[in-house]
This record gives C-alpha cells, structure tokens and sequence, in this order.
C-alpha cells in the first residue's frame, strides 16, 4: 500500500516539475527570441548601410547620403559629459545617504523623492532642461544644457545602484575601520568605497545605456537638426544619434531614400551602447579583482 | 586605580533596556571573560569600553564608563584616540580586502604614521607577536583572503595590536574557528596578557574557564555575578550562575 502511494507521488512531483520547467524554459527562451529577432532586424538591415565613409563623413544631400559622424561624436560627448556630471554628484549623494544619514523621516523622504525622480517621463526632463539651463542659466541649446539635462535623468539610477552598492558592504568592516581609530570618512573611503565599486560601475554602465539612447530630454537642449559641423565647444549645438534616427525617419527630406541610412544609424547606436557595456564590464571585472587582490 | 571600570552603566536600545545599573572593575593585565545567553548584553558591555554602540542609533547609555580613571563618555572625549587605544577583534575574521601587509598597515596609515620605516616595523612586530610571521612572511603583497579562517583571525589580532593599544577587546573570537585555531588564538590570548587588559565574550564556557581571570555572568541585561574566574566555575555563589555553567539553560 504504501510502496504504490510512494510511487504515485513521486510520479505526480515528477510530471508537476517537468511541467513546471517546460513552461519556464519555454519564456525564457522567447524573451531570447525576441531579443535575438530585434538584434538581428537591426543588424541586416543596417549592415549594408555601414561603411567607412559612413561612420568618418559628414551627411550629405539631405541626410540621404553622406555619413553620420557628427551624430556620433555628438552622442559620445553627451554621454560623456553627463556621466561627468551625474556619477560623482550620484556616487555622493549616496554616500551621504547610506553612510552619514541616520534612519528617519528626513533619509525617508529623501529616498522617496528619488525614487519619484525616476518615474518622471523624459520629456518632462527636457523641458525642465530647456527651461533652467537654456533659457534661465543661458547655455543655449548646448552640449552643456543637453548633458545637464540627461545627468538629472540619470541621477536617480547612479544614486540607487550606488546605494545598493554601498549596502551589500557588510558592516564588519566598517566596524573593524572605526574600531582602529579611523574617521568615518576614511573608513567610507580605504574600505567601503573599494568593496562597492565594482557594484557602483553596474550603476554606470545603466546610465551609460540610457543617455546615449534617450531623445525626449535632448529635443529641446541640445539636438540639431542638421549640423554637418563639429561641435567647437560645449557651448555649441550637436547632432546626436537618437534623434538623428528620428529625424530621418520622420521628418527628412526624402524618408524612403535614407531608410538604410536609418537601420545604418540604429546599429551604430546599438553598437556604441555594447561597446561602452563592454568595456564597463571589463572595468567591473578590473575593479573586483583589485579589491581581492590588494 | 583600576585600568577599567563601569559606574551605574544603563544602556537602553529605544524603549528596551540592554544593560542594567552595571558595575564592574577590570585590573591592568588580566583576562576578564564575559559569558551568558545571546541577548544578554554581554556584547552591548564590551562595546562600551571603546565607543562602538554610539553607531547604533536610538541608543542610550548612562552612567559612567572609566579607563584608567577617565571617564570616556565625558563631553568632548575624543573618541578616536580612545579606539586608538583599545583593539578590537571580532566574531567573524574580517580582514579587509586588502594585502596581509595593509591589512596591518591600515591602523598605523589612517592614524597619521607614514614612515614607511615604522610602518613596516611595526606590521613585522605585530604579525610575529601573534605567531604568524612564518607563515606569511613570503606573502605580505598577496589578499589577506587567500589565508585560512584562524590565519585571518590572527592577522585581525595583529591588525589591532599595530595601533599599540593597552586594552583589547574580543567579542566571541573563536566562534568560527576549528578548534586547532581555536586553541592557537587561545594560547595567544594568555600571552597577551603580559602586556595587555583583555577582555573577551565567549559562548564556550571552557573557554572563559582557559583563559581568564575573571568572568562575569550577564542574564538579561543584569550582571549576575563577576568574581575570579576559579571562584564562580567551582563555587558560584548565585543559584542561576550554577544552573548556567551546568549547562542547564542557556
């Protein structure tokens, strides 16, 4: 009696955790598929369009031939110029918030209050950036103003991930620093901040991804339409991938003929956001590997 | 004069009381072991003799709190060089991420030493007063990590006895040790002595009756009973000190 009961239960656990797996797996792999079908629309369509003298030559006959390079290196010094902005202000604040702030309303609001921050839409960024930075502070439409602007945007993500980051360091060590006779400070700086930033880069490679996609906050402050010039300074206009994708592709002189031109831009911008994944990556793995070994 | 000694110690953690009306005299070169139950306070206590509690927040200490004669909860006492004073070692080997050698450089660099030469004395003093150098000393550049559980904790001793300190504080530094280790830092602890006020929380009543020379017995934020070490294992003179060290709660 009981052998068969026993054999029927483990029958019945079997099949629940064969189902059980079949259905996990099966969302699994779609989530890949899909990943894998955008990836690959963008790569066929858009490979034809690459070339040497596209990605080193200005646009030219209205944007339907020529290249995109100013609409490259103006998204490079966007995200440049507002991770030079966000990630020590981000790295900070929340230091200041993890390490010194007690537990309390104030920590509590402040916290809440980021978060808000980062439900915001975009566009309400842009035009926030329009607003004080090119109008108010007189940046202009700017490099400047457009990196500001996406450096608030970004804030709350690098302010988070690093919170998270500084968290996750147990506190034994913070107690054996102060214990020595170390400052706060000097414990928050030899020992913390170490051990966190290998986490803290995950914060920066996050960013880095949403600047250089984002367009709604670099509409209004910093995005030409058609400027087939180098930015001289951070005072001038700039193209920027992503809105160049969408200028192109709706408002161009001749959509249909500068369609390749758009998956071309697409792929450039997809791959500009590996590369700097990348590349964030084997920083993270550098940094993790210091911490171990020094 | 008494090299420790607590005067009316209250600690109360928001509404709850941790410590109750605490008094208790350490002398200079003695190992004083503090036993009982988790939650007893135990912890709390020794954490008061070197300001650790003021991270807590909502903590509230009263009473008075001496080393060598000077009370270190007066106004404007400066803490960090009453840490400065008092090594700490604890529970879980916790060695920074950081090479052997500025894992005991640490203290010496964040309190102003950068003489390399007194420096690098000083890391050798330390590691070899706790019989490590042997078997570190080809590898002071390498992680801390890569050294075995009691290793790590040894260094930690080190670590603390760069900083040159009179009074260390051990809170259950064996607990996760193998019991080879274990008895190591143990006979490290009996040569400290000579030089040094210990004071150590264990969990391991053998262990309070090896190494010291006199224990307290905390219960719920109570001092029990606190005499030599001999006296209370042998003849406790309270009924639940009896039941404890038997064995039968705890």
């Amino acid at each position: 009696m009981d052998n068969i009961d026993e054999n029927k239960l483990t029958k019945r656990k079997k099949r629940t955790q064969n189902i059980s797996f079949f259905i996990l797996g099966f969302l699994g792999y779609t989530v890949l598929f899909i990943l894998v079908v955008i990836l690959g629309f963008i790569v066929v369509k858009g490979f034809s369009a690459i070339s040497w003298d596209f990605l080193t030559k200005m646009p030219e006959e209205g944007m339907t031939k020529g290249g995109i390079f100013p609409a490259i290196i103006g998204t490079l010094y966007l995200v440049l110029g507002s991770i030079l902005f966000a990630f020590p202000v981000g790295v900070l604040a929340a230091i200041y918030m993890n390490e010194y702030v007690k537990d309390g309303i104030i920590k509590k609001v402040i916290k809440q209050m980021t978060n808000n921050l980062s439900g915001i839409p975009s566009i309400v960024f842009g035009l926030f950036g329009m607003s004080l930075f090119v109008n108010k502070l007189g940046f202009g439409d700017s490099i400047l103003a457009g990196s500001l602007t996406l450096g608030l945007l970004v804030l709350p993500v690098i302010i988070r991930t690093t919170e998270e980051a500084l968290k996750s360091v147990d506190d034994t060590f913070r107690h054996a620093s102060i214990g020595l006779g170390a400052s706060k400070w000097q414990t928050t700086k030899n020992v913390v901040l170490p051990i966190a930033f290998p986490n803290i880069i995950t914060g920066l490679i996050l960013s880095v991804g949403r600047v250089s996609g984002e367009t709604a906050p670099i509409l209004f402050t910093v995005a030409a339409y058609f400027l087939p010039k180098l930015p001289h300074s951070i005072f001038d206009q700039a193209m920027a991938l992503p809105y160049h994708l969408y200028v192109i592709s709706t408002s161009g002189t001749n959509i249909e003929e500068s369609r390749p031109i758009a998956y071309g831009t697409a792929l450039v911008l997809v791959m500009i956001v590996l590369i700097t994944n990348l590349l964030a990556n084997a920083l993270r793995k550098y940094f993790s590997k210091k911490v171990k070994m020094n | 004069m008494h090299k420790l000694e607590s005067k009316n110690v209250n600690v109360y953690y928001g509404a709850s009381q941790a410590l109750k009306d605490i008094n208790i005299t350490i002398d200079n070169n003695t190992v004083t072991a503090l036993i009982g139950p988790s939650g007893c306070g135990k912890s709390t206590y020794l954490r008061l003799f070197n300001r650790m509690n003021d991270l807590i927040d909502n903590i509230k200490i009263d009473g008075e709190v001496l080393i060598d004669g000077k009370n270190i909860y007066e106004k404007g006492a400066n803490v960090d060089s009453l840490r400065k004073n008092t090594g700490m070692v604890f529970q879980k080997p916790n060695p920074f991420p950081k090479s052997i050698f500025e894992n005991v450089a640490y203290g010496l660099k964040v309190n102003g030493i950068s003489d390399n030469k007194i420096i690098e004395e000083r890391v050798e003093t330390s590691i070899k007063q706790v019989a490590l150098w042997d078997e570190v000393k080809d590898k002071l550049k390498k992680s801390a990590f890569e050294l075995s559980g009691g290793q790590q904790q040894r260094l930690c001793i080190a670590r603390a006895l760069a900083i040159q300190p009179s009074i260390i504080l051990m809170d259950e530094p064996t607990s996760a040790l193998d019991p080879i280790s274990t008895s190591k830092v143990e006979e490290l602890i009996y040569e400290l002595k000579s030089k040094y006020t210990i004071v150590i929380v264990t969990h391991n009543m053998q262990q309070a009756a090896r190494v010291s020379d006199h224990t307290a017995f905390f219960y719920l934020g109570e001092l029990v009973e606190y005499n030599a070490t001999k006296e209370l294992f042998t003849n406790p003179k309270v009924e639940r000190t009896q039941n404890y060290i038997t064995g039968r709660f705890g």
